[in-house]
């Protein structure tokens, strides 16, 4: 096979793979576990190679979609091909995405109920999430888009847990409910524009008797140069866009389904969902709306940023008040989203690159964050932080990790979350000076939110008995939580490579922005 | 005007094949009645087998331009077939334990069947009207033949007794129209309509309130709101295969009838009917959709699922051009598939265990994961979601009908789809999340099982045949290209102008 036969079918095989995996996983014997989750560590850890080489292989000097291939599907009259290709933006992307589901995959070994079906929506809830940011063609996005929600329901609903404190009670099944309704809610609004979009487009290729208006996200960016989305059309569905996806992003004031859904989550679907299908909101906001409409999407960015800056405060704040373990880590994600839609509506090279590191550097933190809690509930059985206390004796390298997230989340130098915030800030400083200030202090709600956590579950004296036999994690689930502060480190010290490939696909997406 | 009516042999023998079975019902003891299914199955697929060839690309009309032996009609009557041989596998074990006389049962299904295709062909009023109401008597007798069941007899007096009145609105629209125009074949009516609207003064009321009268008794037929209220309850006390007949089968082939009536004879005035039809349209999904969420009764809750779909099918007529044709087909091609699995995968449901509410599904997902995954899968489809037809057929329909400016109604279809995805996950939730019931009443409609045998396995047939619909929906839903191909060619013979 050839280097270029390889980079024709890659893409492919990241869909795939897990798709694949999971339909292989049907004719699994139901009743025997290690077979299936041997199978599902094969298939992610093949998964994780393809989408490193995939990484390492993206020429950011040459930029724009690589590792393009297309395949018809539909012909007239709409016009739909299965069409690949990544560019600086959804390479990271694509990478966090591998990351993340091998961790998930591992974490995920102490699922005894229904291991098979487990394992089968997840695979399909991954497979999905790589469609979206693999494909250029607008119809499959929303295709894989709403396929990486389907599974969610179920996984959270059978395999999810609820918060009961007496007063305070979120059954999984609820989390289950707003989370799935939510999100397609958003992705009606977004179905709406896509449709008004291709309209739009089939009428002013008609009316200049140019060929046909298809789903080609390229085809329909190159439409919209040519002026085929009229300056009020713009004005009037980019919200759709920006809302719509915004949803899935944790944008305030629709983001109350992330901590429930969050928190309701198994381990690992925490950890895909807050660490990578939140991005896709985001990746749906730059490379839809953003890219094909840019004039509404200038007009709507100081709502976007504002609305951002609620976030950051918002969840920070709401972080602060948190009695569940887990709910601080959704709300925390709340907030960091947040500063990722800042970024992205500063429409400065800085800000807008820091954002989309921030999206990565956010996704791998945050599936840190929900593995080492998943690590700890499943010792102790409870995430409530007024019962924990003094976790630090007994289970000290779980909580050196949970300590290196929560430094990354607060932004300590060294580690990946301070270039992206610092980025995000200076874009955010250049444009709107008042917002970057109350960024700034959402960042510092950040720290007191975290060290509280770490003062109060995890040292200081232990405080129930309970906690005295307590193990540390296991080497399995060490390994998984070592291996992503690993990458925040790295990250955190040398960002070059990530921020090549990042700086040249804003650069691109910025280009369409002249104004900005 | 003879020399062409070797192109009916698939009604002619549909109609001797359910003779047929009628006879050799009377010989056949009762235990070996079964027979009579693999017997229908056999000849369904014979015809299908035969007309294929036999009616492949043509385009002629016959009896004078009665019926139409077209692209469109073939591939009506090969979704006919092939639903009514769904539906007869479907409902083998299900008759066997609780119908009596299995021989007329099967009959009336290919009698219906046989209905269905000539509405998809007929291209005349009164033809189109006679196979109508063939396929409502088959379906009057079906829905009652649960004979010891008061639900089923209630259901089938509420059925006949609209159904007549439904029947009368339309035949009195039918006349009316004829007063009008004074011709009864589709192109006449077409050229009639076109030239009267030319000079608009001149159009008679009288026209007006005959296309309406015929919307109205259509609508009836269809289950469209406000002319809907018989089928909650005729669909909860039908026998479940009948139900499931009756939500797919007589609306695909109602909309067969009304995509034929409306985009050849009263396509000139679309102008006049579109908005009367998209009306109807968002009152018919907003309104399925919203009662459906209350409803506890699995069948009942499909039935006002089901009239949401036709409000969704409703928009494809609103929006009727050759793209918005294309969608409808599509559409209730995917549909068709859809329903027929969460149906079949009811009634192997029923079959194990006589129970029919959405809160007896309690973990089936543990006690029969299969089933399970098969009303799971259809109920995603029937909510739209991506990897199942549900998905492609909505994207496919609301494009299109917001390609002719229709885009609100679009809009407001999606929200409606968001609704339906509601009470689906509660189906679902049910089945995947609350635990099984550890001690389960019986109930009085299934004495021979019930409590103590909750994991009675559902027949190899059955399991197969829903294993079949599972993969048609995942089909429809990746690779709609080759269905696609020949509803485009349907299309062409039925708009030969739009494309």
């Amino acid at each position: 096979m050839t280097m270029d036969d390889f980079k024709s079918i890659a893409l492919l095989l990241t869909i795939l793979i897990p798709a694949g995996a999971g339909t292989l996983l049907v004719f699994f014997p139901r009743d025997r576990a290690t077979p299936i989750k041997l199978f599902a560590a094969l298939a992610a850890a093949l998964t994780l190679a393809l989408t490193i080489l995939i990484f390492a292989m993206y020429d950011y000097k040459e930029g724009g979609y690589q590792f393009i291939n297309s395949y018809p599907w539909l012909d007239r009259p709409l016009n739909i091909d299965f069409s690949l290709g990544i560019d600086g933006i959804s390479a990271p992307m694509v990478l966090l995405t591998g990351i993340v589901m091998f961790g998930g995959v591992l974490i995920s070994w102490n699922v005894d109920r229904r291991t098979k079906d487990f394992f089968i929506l997840f695979m399909f809830l991954v497979a999905g999430v790589f469609g979206v940011f693999v494909v250029r063609d607008l119809f499959f996005l929303f295709f894989f888009y709403e396929l990486a929600v389907l599974p969610m329901f179920p996984l959270i609903a059978v395999w999810g847990s609820t918060t009961n404190f007496g007063n305070f009670i979120r059954a999984k099944e609820y989390g289950a409910m707003k989370l799935t309704l939510y999100l397609v809610a958003g992705s009606v609004l977004v179905w709406i524009a896509i449709i008004a979009l291709y309209v739009a487009a089939g009428e002013f290729v008609a009316g200049k008797g140019i060929g046909q208006a298809s789903f080609s996200l390229e085809g329909l960016a190159a439409l919209s140069d040519d002026g085929a989305f009229s300056e009020n059309f713009q004005r009037i569905f980019f919200p759709f866009f920006m809302v719509g996806f915004g949803v899935l992003a944790g944008l305030w004031p629709f983001h109350t389904w992330s901590p429930d859904g969050h928190v309701a989550a198994p381990t690992a679907v925490s950890m895909v969902h807050a660490g990578v299908l939140m991005k896709l909101g985001a990746y749906g906001i730059i490379r839809v709306g953003m890219t094909l409409l840019p004039h509404g999407a200038e007009d709507w960015m100081p709502v976007l940023i504002g609305l951002g800056t609620v976030n950051v405060l918002y969840g920070a704040v709401s972080a602060l008040s948190q009695r569940d373990l887990k709910y601080v880590v959704g709300y925390s994600s709340v907030s960091h989203m947040g500063l990722v839609l800042m970024g992205i509506a500063t429409l400065h090279p800085l800000g807008t690159g820091g954002a989309v590191l921030q999206m990565f550097s956010h996704g791998i933190m945050t599936a840190l964050f929900f593995a080492v809690v998943g690590i700890i509930y499943e010792r102790t059985h409870t995430r409530d932080i007024t019962v924990l206390g003094g976790l630090a004796k007994r289970m000290g390298i779980t909580v050196v990790f949970f300590a290196v997230a929560g430094l990354t989340s607060l932004g300590l130098p060294g580690l990946s979350g301070f270039i992206a915030e610092l980025l995000i800030f200076i874009g955010v400083f250049k444009e709107y000076l008042p917002l970057a200030v109350l960024g700034v202090v959402g960042a510092a709600i950040t720290a007191v939110y975290v060290l509280r956590l770490l003062a109060r579950a995890f040292f200081g004296p232990v405080e129930d008995p309970r906690w005295e036999k307590l193990s540390d994690g296991n080497p399995r689930e060490l390994g998984v939580s070592a291996m992503l502060v690993a990458i925040l480190i790295v990250v955190g010290v040398w960002p070059l490579p990530l921020m090549n490939v990042i700086n040249a696909g804003v650069a691109e997406l910025l280009a369409r922005f002249p104004g900005a | 005007m003879t020399e062409n009516l070797h192109l009916l042999l698939p009604e002619f023998l549909l109609a001797a094949l359910a003779v047929v079975v009628l006879a050799i019902d009377l010989f056949l003891p009762q235990e070996r009645k079964n027979l009579l299914a693999w017997l229908s199955v056999a000849g369904l697929a014979g015809i299908l087998a035969l007309s294929l060839p036999l009616l492949w690309d043509r385009d002629v009309s016959l009896y004078g331009g009665l019926v139409e032996a077209d692209r469109y009609a073939l591939l009506f009557k090969a979704v006919f077939l092939v639903l009514g041989m769904v539906v007869i596998l479907g409902s083998a074990d299900f008759v066997k334990k609780r119908l009596r006389s299995p021989g007329e049962f099967y009959a009336i299904i290919l009698f219906a069947v046989l209905a269905m295709s000539v509405m998809a062909s007929a291209v005349e009023l009164l033809t189109a009207y006679i196979a109508l109401e063939l396929m409502s008597f088959s379906f009057y007798i079906m829905v009652a033949y649960g004979r010891n069941n008061p639900k089923s007899n209630e259901a089938g007096v509420k059925y006949i007794l609209i159904g007549a009145f439904s029947s009368a609105i339309l035949l009195y629209g039918v006349s009316l129209l004829y007063g009008v125009v004074g011709v009864t074949r589709y192109a006449e009516i077409e050229a009639a309509l076109a030239a009267a609207l030319t000079n608009s003064d001149a159009v008679s009321p009288t026209l007006w309130i005959g296309l309406g009268l015929i919307l109205v008794g259509l609508g009836f037929k269809i289950a469209a709101v406000p002319f809907h209220m018989w089928a909650p309850d005729t669909y909860e006390g039908a026998p479940l295969p009948v139900t499931a007949f009756l939500s797919v089968g007589s609306k695909v082939a109602a909309f067969a009838l009304l995509l034929r009536l409306f985009g050849q004879a009263f396509m000139p005035a679309i102008d006049q009917w579109q908005i009367l039809v998209a009306v109807l349209a968002a009152v018919t999904m907003t309104l399925g959709n919203v009662v459906a969420i209350s409803q506890r009764n699995f069948k009942r809750l499909l039935a006002y699922s089901s009239i949401g779909h036709v409000g969704f099918m409703l928009l494809g007529i609103a929006a009727l051009s050759a793209i918005g044709a294309e969608a409808l087909i599509l559409y209730m091609v995917g549909y068709a598939v859809t329903s027929m699995t969460v149906f079949v995968g009811l009634i192997a449901f029923f079959n194990v265990t006589g129970r029919e509410n959405v809160s007896d599904l309690n973990g089936l997902a543990d006690s029969h994961p299969f089933i399970a995954a098969a009303i799971a899968i259809g109920l995603f489809s029937l909510a739209g979601l991506p990897f199942f037809a549900g998905f492609t057929i909505k994207f496919y329909l609301f494009t299109a009908a917001a390609t002719q400016g229709l885009l609100w109604l679009s809009g407001l279809a999606m929200f409606n789809s968001l609704i339906s995805l509601y009470y689906y996950l509660v189906v679902v939730r049910h089945m995947y999340v609350d635990p099984l019931p550890t001690e389960a009443p019986g109930t009085e409609i299934a004495p021979d099982t019930g409590p103590g045998q909750p994991r009675a396995k559902p027949s190899i047939l059955i399991t197969a045949v829903l294993g079949a619909l599972v993969l048609g929906v995942i089909f429809v839903g990746v690779y709609p290209f080759p269905l696609l191909e020949a509803i485009k060619a349907a299309v062409g013979s039925l708009l030969p102008l739009a494309s």
